[in-house]
Order: structure tokens, then sequence, then C-alpha cells
């Protein structure tokens, strides 16, 4: 993401060399504390967040300790709960909608940063954002509507004619499962990349471009060569951001996922994630272990997007430290 | 009458007072029968302007728990509270909680099989091994033998359930647990069981939706539902082994049977209910009311509610699709209203 440090004018070291009580009465240090408390806030409600979700899970975390992420077993009525089919469809969704996503979002970034006339690629960037703030649940029932038919009589079956000798695409064309949710998904975040990674590259400077086509690059030269590299953290911010989104999901793909907790290497199974099976179950869970099991889920999607986003950050940094990066634009 | 009228009068006048102007009653629970109770609690405010009744369809869990939690004034379940719930809310409160009858509703197969126009009859059997993935062509002798004269594809079964936790998914399970042993001890009865097969849809819609959109599919939906919505449903075997196709009237006979052997805490289940035109995946809808309430003024309204639910707020029962209560049921409800105090 495009993280920039604004220095105040003002503040500073001058800020620093009046009394405590001018700065008070000027607005300065009310501003600094007013400012401070919001950003501690932040702060302050993941550690809440993560306190209550682990209070919350208490009864399942000792009953069933480690063995919660090892058994795929989810059974209300005898109250057996494993988390292992949901952390499984969470990624495989994810990963999937990333697989599709990348590669699309980030060519369509570069042809409306790189290629397109100005008032196109403004034009287009609308619509983009339009996309961005469609709600969650009108892309499952898009989903429902168009998605999931095609799946049956079209895709799937073709996909199991051609490529049906691999583990990934057998059994049964419900329509429902791993590869729809993972289109909707994909469907869903191609926007967040286009629109951040066509700021990150309009924002590289010019003088990157001239510079290679000084030099007898290509126009695609340019692009491919000089552009993309240096836009490639701010690139992969965009990518992590997205797959927050992904991951996190709800609506959407409870529509379309199958709701049946089941581990299959086939990408036509039907499948559940962690947000969908909360979704689904939370509201109606009697009994107090089904409701923490729900809670110590939510635990665990909160550690999977933690562990995620920490890699994306060293990511980011072993790719700055390259000499490209966001550092400089 | 007059008198609880002229009692609840006063009790409202000094609660207007208070609350400067109207009491106001909260519930929560049950999606199943929201229809019904926004409208009787539209109509009862018409009549009523002094009360206002506000209820969330949060679901039956939902119901059971917040009346628990003591967050709202009434709660609303499809299946009944058991045991253990009784007991931590008698622990919590120091007092029981009461179950009161509304309405009635019924779950209903519903299929897609291409060619197939005949309604087709399911023996409970059918449904059970279906469910459990034992029945798993549509031609097994345990469908065909049931429909006689039809042409069934040799085609697998592709079973749909209800995704989340649902009242009709207990109303469902408590069918099948009645009818197969091998049911009741492998998955049981609740709000949402470990499927053995089958795919998941949100919602009534989401199991339509599915199963419209899959040819050789089967699921089961609300009636209320498959009747708004116009969807073709199966005739299910009922304990005389008379197949019955769903309908208002099944419902209240399945209830009818149930009405003479009502306990007195109306915790019961009709499904598989005796009687040859009772539809057997039938079951009661239930308000969940403390026994005990302080606040005088929100007692009386509650009460002098559920006395008008009971009598005139029936009428309305029939023209949103749920069946009404049966008259036995009724009288012995009202008695049981004097348990509120």
């Amino acid at each position: 993401m495009a993280t920039t440090t604004t220095t105040v004018p003002g503040a500073g070291p001058l800020a620093g060399s009046r009394s405590f009580l001018s700065r008070l009465r000027d607005g300065d240090e009310i501003a600094r504390l007013g400012t401070f408390l919001f950003a501690a806030s932040v702060v302050l409600i993941t550690i809440l967040l993560v306190y209550e979700l682990w209070q919350g899970s208490a009864l399942p975390r000792h009953q069933f300790g480690f063995s919660f992420f090892r058994t795929s077993v989810w059974d209300p009525v005898f109250d057996q709960f494993g988390a292992l089919p949901f952390i499984y469809g969470t990624l495989v969704t994810s990963a999937l909608a990333l697989l599709i996503a990348v590669p699309l979002g980030v060519g369509a970034a570069i042809f409306l940063a790189e290629l397109a006339p100005l008032r196109v690629s403004d034009t287009l960037e609308f619509f983009i954002d339009l996309l961005a703030a469609i709600p969650s649940v009108i892309y499952g029932l898009l989903g429902i509507f168009i998605v999931v038919p095609l799946m049956r009589r079209v895709i799937q079956p073709q996909l199991k004619h051609y490529l049906g000798f691999l583990p990934l695409f057998q059994g049964p064309a419900f329509g429902l499962g791993f590869l729809t949710a993972g289109v909707v998904l994909a469907i869903m975040i191609i926007p967040y990349i286009i629109s951040v990674s066509r700021e990150i590259l309009l924002s590289v400077p010019r003088d990157q471009r001239e510079a290679a086509l000084a030099l007898g690059a290509t126009r695609w030269e340019s692009t491919w060569k000089v552009v993309v590299p240096f836009a490639r953290s701010g690139i992969f911010g965009s990518v992590f951001l997205a797959l927050a989104r992904a991951l996190g999901e709800t609506m959407a793909v409870t529509m379309v996922i199958g709701n049946t907790p089941v581990i299959s290497a086939s990408l036509l199974s039907p499948g559940d994630s962690i947000a969908s099976v909360i979704a689904s179950q939370f509201k109606e869970a009697t009994g107090e272990l089904y409701t923490q099991s729900l809670i110590e889920l939510g635990l665990v999607l909160f550690l999977l997007t933690f562990i995620l986003n920490g890699l994306a950050r060293i990511m980011i940094v072993v790719t700055s430290k390259r000499g490209t990066g966001l550092g400089q634009a | 009458m007059k008198r609880i009228v002229g009692i609840v009068l006063v009790g409202l006048g000094i609660a207007s007072v208070l609350a400067a102007g109207s009491l106001s009653i909260t519930g929560a629970g049950a999606t199943f029968p929201y229809p019904m109770y926004s409208k009787w609690f539209d109509v009862y405010h018409k009549e009523n302007p002094t009360v206002e009744i506000n209820y969330q369809s949060i679901g039956s869990g939902g119901g059971i728990k917040q009346i628990t939690e003591g967050t709202v004034d009434f709660g609303a379940t499809d299946g009944p509270m058991n045991d253990d719930q009784l007991k931590t809310f008698q622990d919590k409160h120091g007092c029981a909680v009461l179950h009161f009858p509304t309405v009635l509703g019924a779950v209903v197969p519903t299929y897609n099989l291409p060619g197939v126009t005949a309604s087709l009859n399911f023996t409970p059997q059918a449904l059970a091994g279906i469910y459990l993935g034992k029945v798993t062509k549509w031609n097994d002798p345990l469908i065909a033998g049931a429909n006689q004269g039809t042409s069934l594809p040799a085609d697998d079964i592709i079973v749909v359930h209800r995704a989340e936790s649902s009242g009709t998914t207990y109303v469902w399970t408590d069918f099948l647990s009645k009818v197969s042993e091998e049911w009741k001890t492998q998955v049981g009865k609740a709000t949402a069981v470990k499927w053995p097969v089958g795919l998941g849809g949100q919602g009534n819609e989401g199991v339509t939706g599915t199963v419209k959109n899959t040819p050789d599919s089967i699921g089961y939906v609300e009636l209320i539902y498959a009747e708004s919505n116009k969807i073709p449903y199966g005739n299910v075997g009922n304990a005389a082994g008379v197949f019955v196709k769903a309908s208002l009237a099944g419902v209240t006979a399945a209830a009818a049977g149930a009405a003479k052997a009502m306990p007195d805490d109306f915790r019961v289940s009709i499904t598989n209910a005796p009687g040859k035109e009772a539809y057997p995946i039938s079951s009661f809808t239930w308000l969940l009311i403390p026994a005990r309430i302080s606040d005088a003024a929100k007692r009386d309204a509650l009460k002098n509610f559920l006395s008008w639910m009971l009598a005139d707020g029936q009428n309305y029962a029939e023209a949103l699709s749920y069946a009404r209560l049966p008259k036995e049921v009724v009288a012995k409800e009202k008695k049981a209203l004097a348990q509120i105090q």
C-alpha cells in the first residue's frame, strides 16, 4: 500500500523547543495527544479482539488442545469439533482466487497506468472503484445465479473431460465447491488489485521511464523491465490487501462453496471455509462447547491472517532491499 | 376479560407515565414463524397502541440464548428447550421458563428429477436412507417400491441440506431420528448436525436454489416456503402407512393426535404423529416466557397478548400458510397462562 510519511511544517524540532504550556495553548499538544489516542486505539482494538477470542474459546482450547487443528470432524450433536477442513477450505479458495486475480488484476493495472489514454484510464478507474464498493452478498448472488450454473454445465464438465486425469478435477460436477468459491472471490478482489496497483504504477517517477526509453528500450520493455519492478513492493501490497479480503470473505463464499466440511484434493468438491462456517452456524449455535469452538475458529482465522500479513511484510522488506520499491515513490 | 383489560390499562397507564408514552416489549428467536409474529405484533399494536412488541428473528438457538441471558422479555424457538437448557435457566433466574405453542408448520422434501412429473412418494425409510447416504440411486427399490408406475432414473441422488443451523433442520432430523434407529445413533437431532452426505445450502432459498439448479437432487424446505415459491414437493409416508402431501389440514391433524397427550409443559414433538391424515414432518413453534416477570406492566401486557394470540390471533394463521392450534391445545394454554407471575 502507498504508505507515505508526511512531515507537517512547523512540527518537529521547533515544536519541541517551546514550553509545554505554550504548546498546549496553541493546540499543538492537544492535537498530538488526540491523534496519539486515535492511533493507539488501533492497537487497543487488536489486543481487545485477541483477548476476547482467547477468553471466549477457553472450553474447546482445554478440551481439544492442538488436536483442534488436526481433526476434521465437525459434529454439533456429539460435541466433536475440528478446524482442519475449514482451514484447508480458506487457504485453497484464497489461493485459487489469487491465482486467477493476480495476473488479471496486475495486467489490467499495467494497461490502465502505462498504455491507456488518461481519459480511458480515469473512466475505467471509476467503474473499478464502483465494483470494489459492491456488497459481497451481491457477488454471492452473482455466483449462485451465473457462476454456479456455468460451472456445472460448461466449465466443470470440460475440465473433467480434458484434465480429468488430475486428482484436482475429479468427482461429480455440482457447480458448488472450492473452484466456484475461488472464482467468485477472484472476481471480488480483482478491483482491489487493479485500483491499488494502478495508483502505484502511476506514482513511478517519470524519469525512470524516460531513462529506459532513452537507452533504447521499447515501450513494453520500459514498462515490464523498469516500471513494474520499481513498483513491485507496492503491487505486492495490493495483492496482500486482496488476500486479506479473500481470507475473511463470508457471504459470497458461503453461498457458493457447498458448506460441507471435507478435505478433498478435487477442486470440484464442495467444501467450507472458516468465515463461512462462523456466519452459517454462530447465530443458532446451542451449547457452550459449540459456540466456543466457533469462536476458536475466529481465533484461528485471526492467526492465519496475522501469519500471512507477517509474511507479506517480510516479502515487501526483502524486495525493497533489492533497490526497488515504494520507499522513494 | 374486562377485568384483565382494566388491570392492564391501569398498569399501562402507570407504565406510560414512567416510560413516556408506550410500553415496549422485546423478543427474539425463530425465523420460521417470523411472518406470523410480525403480523400479530403489528395488529396487536394497532388494537393496543400503548404496547409495542419488537421481535428480532435471529434463529431458534439465538432465541434460547437470549432469553436465558435475560436480554429479551421473551424468546421463540422451533425446537423445544432441552432439560439442560431448562435447568440452566432455572439456576440463573430462580424460576422456570414456559413454552407456549403459537402455530404449526411443516417441512417438505423437494426434488429435481428431469422427466418425472408425478408427485413422488417417500417412505420414512427411504428419506432416512437417502440422507444417511445408503440409498444412492433414484431407482433404488426403497424409492421405486413406493412409486409404482413412475419410471425413475438410475442416476446418483444429490443430497442437499441446510448449511446453517436452523429450526427446519431440527424438525427434519427429529423426524429422521424417530423413524430410523441408525439415524438416531449416528447423527441425532439438532439444529445443525454432522451430515453423512450432501451439499449445504444457505437458508431455505439456498436449498431451493441448489435443488432447482442441480438435476437429480433432493432437499428439504419449510412448507410455507415451498408454497409461496411454487416449488414441487413429495408425499411422505406417515405412521399409519399412508402417503400424505403436506397441507395445513395434514399438519393440524398431526397436532390433533398429539393434543390429547399434550404434556403440561407443551414440550412435545409431533413428528411421525399417529392418524391417517397426519402429515408426519410437522412441528409446533413456541414462545418462551419466563414464569416470573417482576415488571407488572410487562407481565400483564404479555399475558394479554398471549390470550389475544390464542383467540383472535389464530384467525390470521391460515392466510399466512400456518396451521392454527387445535382447540384442545388452546384451552390448555389458556389455563397455563396463570403460571406466569
